[in-house]
């Protein structure tokens, strides 16, 4: 009974700061200079881990599919093949996956010790407005930076995708029939679809990981505790979500 | 509205009290820039309980403008909380706080009156400087169109606090005592019509104990802005206040000046005054 209690007050609870921050999107221009400083710190966190794990995954992907596909012939497919997964699920899980990891955690983190050491009350007392303060950049800087991460993170793993491709004798491609296949089958929607998904897992990613933060009662243990929920509960929800993103546009053809 | 006319109505006793200061030229920036509104305070039976706590057992009080009060109560007496009801983060269970005659919980409350506070955990904003710390009101709120008059106040509210030339430190680099003045100068610098101090000088050495009260009695005698203490430091509240109340058991047992306090014939009252090491 608590449990179900609890689920739809955090329910409630995330919906209500998700409009919330829409409606301080409003003064998102006044406040750029916090926007940017999170998009700053978003982009040193994520780029260089994700450049790695982008050009790992894009390899293990023409590794697995390369020697099946080469059996049947069918090898110059690779590139399309990588270049499809990339775009479509498995670059905005990625990005998804390392932002939560590196960036919502530390957002949580951050914002449950500045609730639980009395600076939240401190800006209350002082008229400023903690959503507009600290949720609104973070949100803006997180839907922002997502979708670009996706694509940087795209174009990496085709990369390394085609690194495999041709340097692999298994399958052993030219860069050219790798990247004319890929150019082919990879298409505009193809891409608008990642990056739509990746614009709602930034959502889910800031609103989950800046309520989870607000939050926190207590003190230290409760601030770590705070923060592997958040982690937790972002994944589960980008996860979750994603097979409904996915159906509905599939459903809406953009698929 | 309202705060126009009282502004004008003080701004003449201002510059009274402003040929006594003895404060030097960096400090008076600050002092000439409060305006010292004459705000009164009037709690009326404040009830909150927390669970089956009952914390505050109404709790009535009326503050005089200009005045300064100190709150005096035993550790767990329900001080923070009756402090965090005025400034309004939390709603009491019943009763009410008026702020020259505006209930605190009118929506348009906020836009005439401004209350700042000194947090017993200083709550400095870890992520910014010193002087970020204390200008961040008046970025925010735009008080001033230039960076320079900021920069101005700033360093004039930590020169009042005994901490020139520490702007670009972080709070964690720095003690407690300073914390809690950097938190003073950025509850100053707001322009507010009351000061609330919580605990100012708990954990403090006897000499920081010192300036801490000599910074609420200079404010109170030099800018008579209306201050609200919270202690259980009874040597603090004889020095710095012009009346009294004792918070007991979630009332308020006694109110009156520190001679008519020292003067109780109220039981609960001699114990809680009486020296600590006989
Ligand atoms: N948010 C809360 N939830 C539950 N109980 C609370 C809460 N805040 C305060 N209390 C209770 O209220 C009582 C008074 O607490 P308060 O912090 O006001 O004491 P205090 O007089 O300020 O003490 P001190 O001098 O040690 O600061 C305590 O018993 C505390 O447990
Ligand atoms: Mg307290």
């Amino acid at each position: 009974m608590n449990s179900v209690m609890e689920f739809f007050r955090t329910t409630g609870g995330l919906l209500g700061l998700f409009m919330e921050t829409l409606y301080w999107c409003k003064s998102a221009i006044r406040n750029s200079d916090k926007v940017f400083a999170q998009l700053y710190i978003i982009g040193n966190q994520t780029l260089p881990v994700g450049a790695l794990i982008a050009l790992f995954s894009g390899g293990v992907l023409a590794l697995q599919a390369g020697p099946t596909l080469a059996q049947f012939g069918l090898e110059e497919n690779v590139g399309g093949l990588v270049g499809l997964s990339l775009v479509k699920e498995i670059g905005p899980i990625m990005a998804s996956i390392l932002i939560a990891g590196r960036v919502g955690s530390a957002m949580t983190a951050e914002l449950a010790s500045m609730s639980v050491y009395e600076e939240i009350d401190a800006l209350k007392t002082m008229d400023i407005n903690p959503i507009r303060y600290l949720v609104m950049p973070r949100f803006i800087a997180t839907v922002i930076a997502l979708p670009v991460l996706v694509i940087y993170m795209d174009v990496i793993g085709w990369f390394g995708g085609a690194l495999v491709s041709v340097v692999n004798p298994e399958i052993h491609l030219s860069f050219d029939v790798y990247y004319r296949n890929l150019s082919e089958l990879v298409d505009f929607t193809a891409v608008m679809n990642g990056l739509i998904k990746s614009m709602f897992f930034g959502i889910i990613i800031s609103i989950v990981c800046c309520y989870v933060g607000l939050k926190t009662k207590g003190g230290p243990r409760e601030i770590g505790y705070s923060v592997t929920k958040a982690v937790v509960m972002s994944f589960v929800l980008v996860l979750v979500s994603d097979y409904y993103i996915t159906r509905i546009l599939l459903f809406l053809n953009l698929d | 509205m309202e705060r126009k006319i009282q502004e004008q109505n003080t701004n003449n006793n201002l510059s009274g009290t402003m040929s006594s200061t003895q404060q030097n030229g960096s400090g008076r920036v600050l002092l000439d820039y409060l305006k010292c509104a004459a705000v009164g305070v009037s709690i009326e039976n404040i009830q909150r309980s927390f669970g089956d706590n009952y914390v505050l057992r109404g709790v009535t009080l009326d503050i005089e403008p200009r005045e300064t009060v100190v709150i005096l109560g035993k550790s767990g007496s329900g001080k923070s909380v009756l402090m965090r009801h005025i400034i309004g983060l939390e709603c009491p269970d019943s009763g009410h706080i008026f702020v020259a005659g505006e209930d605190i919980n009118d929506p348009d409350f906020k836009k005439n009156h401004v209350l700042a506070m000194v947090f017993q955990s200083s709550a400095l904003f870890n992520s910014l400087s010193v002087a970020e710390n204390v200008a961040l009101y008046l970025r925010e709120h735009k008080i001033f169109a230039e960076e320079s008059r900021i920069k101005e106040i700033v360093s004039s509210a930590l020169d009042i606090v005994g901490l020139q030339g520490k702007e670009d430190v972080m709070p964690s680099q720095i003690s407690g005592g300073m914390k809690r003045r950097v938190a003073a100068a950025r509850a100053l610098v707001m322009n507010p019509d009351i000061i609330l101090f919580d605990e100012p000088t708990a954990g403090l050495d006897p000499m920081m104990t010192r300036t801490m009260g000599d910074l609420i009695r200079g404010l109170n005698d030099k800018v008579e802005i209306t201050q609200i203490v919270v202690t259980h430091d009874i040597d603090l509240a004889f020095y710095v206040a012009d009346r009294i109340a004792i918070l007991s058991e979630g009332q308020i047992l006694e109110v009156g000046t520190p001679d008519q306090i020292r003067s109780s014939t109220n039981s609960g009252v001699i114990d809680f005054i009486k020296p600590q090491f006989e």
